[in-house]
């Protein structure tokens, strides 16, 4: 029972220590979040990005493509779930034809026929879902080795792991090897980006969570957010 | 001089001080996404066929950007947006010297971003306006051969010498908005003058936080 405790006293003080400078309304975690973030930086420095970068340097361009496309097909059927559960027939549709287009016609996702042929990418999450049915955003988050997120979006993501596909394979190296390639591949996506943000932030903890949580908005409202309230000028 | 070589000097005289206004005028009713499409185009052609860009010479990419791109932005606007309610607490000569360093800092990032450009094109999306519009969104998708597509889009103001860019939406997240949280932190820590500080430190090349 002790050490329950003792967890419970040090996630109170950084929520304490948290409060002493003004709670910002999206992000009352800051100091702790910060701490994570500079964890994350040494994490992310010495050993995930050499690897995404040793995997764009070696794998050829066309066979990480390839990989890109078929977690893709994956996300795009959960895309269709979520944009049903959204109450958006259109756009689940959408991305129901995208899956059976790559699935059947693009060697079981490895081509995606239907970005060339102009179907768009729904890009629906279960996070996105929550947030249409009313769930409050929650505290900003930044999670060492997965980046930033919202209690909202980060609970989607959970739900997203458990409902499968790839906690389905009972091979385990076979399961495990799957979703370290994902991860590779998610990183590599974004290794042309990190650059942007260390040339372009004056503090890269900000840039980034400033850059989710646009984008995040922008999605949950299909690509029209309404104008903030908050606008100055 | 002749009679007639004096008559002729008049003529391309008086024909050069006539046509210069209807040029500047013509360009200044250049409509919006004309004007974005002619640019982007040109600075592609520019970054193909430049062999100093082509060698990754950053400082010719700062100069065709320079010359190219910074004519068509508003960058007074682009900071008073991005300093929020803070614009109007900073001097003039401070709003010229912050304008003076976003810029700087914009062009670094941009000239980063150049670097890695290969061989993407542009889709412009067609524009939805009224002639009365004075401030208007530009669509734009930029297509990457295996990679998805990404909307970029540019908000732009009518000004007496054509439209100005003072906003850049890559994929839904404000270029403007996302400097807002961070100006206000510079400036809530060391005023305005901090932030100025802070920015021609970038500047500089000293890493951020």
């Amino acid at each position: 029972m002790k050490r329950p405790l003792q967890a419970f006293a040090v996630v109170a003080a950084v929520l304490v220590s948290g409060c002493a400078s003004p709670p910002s309304k999206v992000d009352p975690l800051e100091p702790m979040n910060r701490a994570l973030y500079q964890v994350h930086d040494v994490l992310d420095t010495t050993f995930v990005k050499p690897v995404a970068e040793g995997y764009v340097a070696v794998v050829p361009q066309f066979v990480r493509t390839a990989f890109n496309n078929v977690f893709n097909n994956i996300d795009d059927l959960f895309s269709a779930v979520n944009g049903l559960l959204q109450g958006k027939p259109d756009k689940a549709g959408n991305d129901l034809g995208r899956v059976m287009v790559n699935t059947v016609f693009g060697l079981g996702g490895l081509i995606d026929i239907a970005t060339d042929a102009g179907i768009e990418r729904g890009n629906e999450d279960f996070g996105q879902t929550f947030a249409v049915w009313g769930f409050p955003q929650g505290p900003y988050l930044f999670i060492p080795l997965f980046g930033p997120t919202t209690v909202r979006d980060g609970t989607g993501v959970l739900v997203r792991i458990a409902v499968g596909p790839v906690g389905y394979i009972s091979n385990v190296p076979v399961r495990n090897s799957i979703y370290g390639l994902g991860y590779i591949d998610l990183r590599s996506q974004a290794l042309e980006g990190g650059s942007i943000v260390d040339t372009a932030a004056l503090d890269r903890y900000i840039f980034i969570r400033n850059a989710y949580l646009q984008r995040r908005r922008y999605m949950i409202y299909d690509g029209k957010p309404p104008p903030e309230s908050e606008d100055e000028q | 001089m002749t009679m007639t070589k004096l008559i002729r000097c008049a003529c391309a005289i008086g024909a050069w001080t006539l046509l210069t206004p209807f040029a500047v005028i013509a360009e200044a009713q250049e409509a919006p996404d004309a004007m974005v499409k002619r640019v982007s185009q040109d600075m592609i052609t520019t970054i193909k066929s430049d062999p100093l860009i082509q060698a990754g010479n950053e400082a010719r990419i700062r100069e065709v950007i320079e010359v190219k791109l910074i004519p068509h932005f508003d960058f007074m606007r682009m900071t008073a947006l991005a300093m929020g309610k803070n614009w109007r607490t900073a001097t003039p000569e401070q709003q010229k010297r912050l304008s003076d360093e976003f810029k700087t800092l914009l062009v670094r990032t941009y000239s980063s971003a150049l670097t890695k450009y290969r061989d993407e094109t542009i889709d412009y999306k067609p524009l939805r306006t009224s002639p009365a519009d004075t401030d208007v969104t530009v669509r734009t998708v930029v297509m990457k051969t295996g990679g998805q597509p990404i909307q970029m889009d540019y908000s732009l103001t009518k000004a007496a010498d054509g439209w100005k860019v003072f906003d850049v939406v890559i994929s839904g997240v404000s270029l403007v908005t996302n400097y807002r949280d961070e100006f206000n932190e510079q400036i809530k820590n060391g005023g305005v003058d901090g932030l100025i500080k802070t920015l021609s430190d970038r500047n500089k090349g000293v890493a951020a936080k």
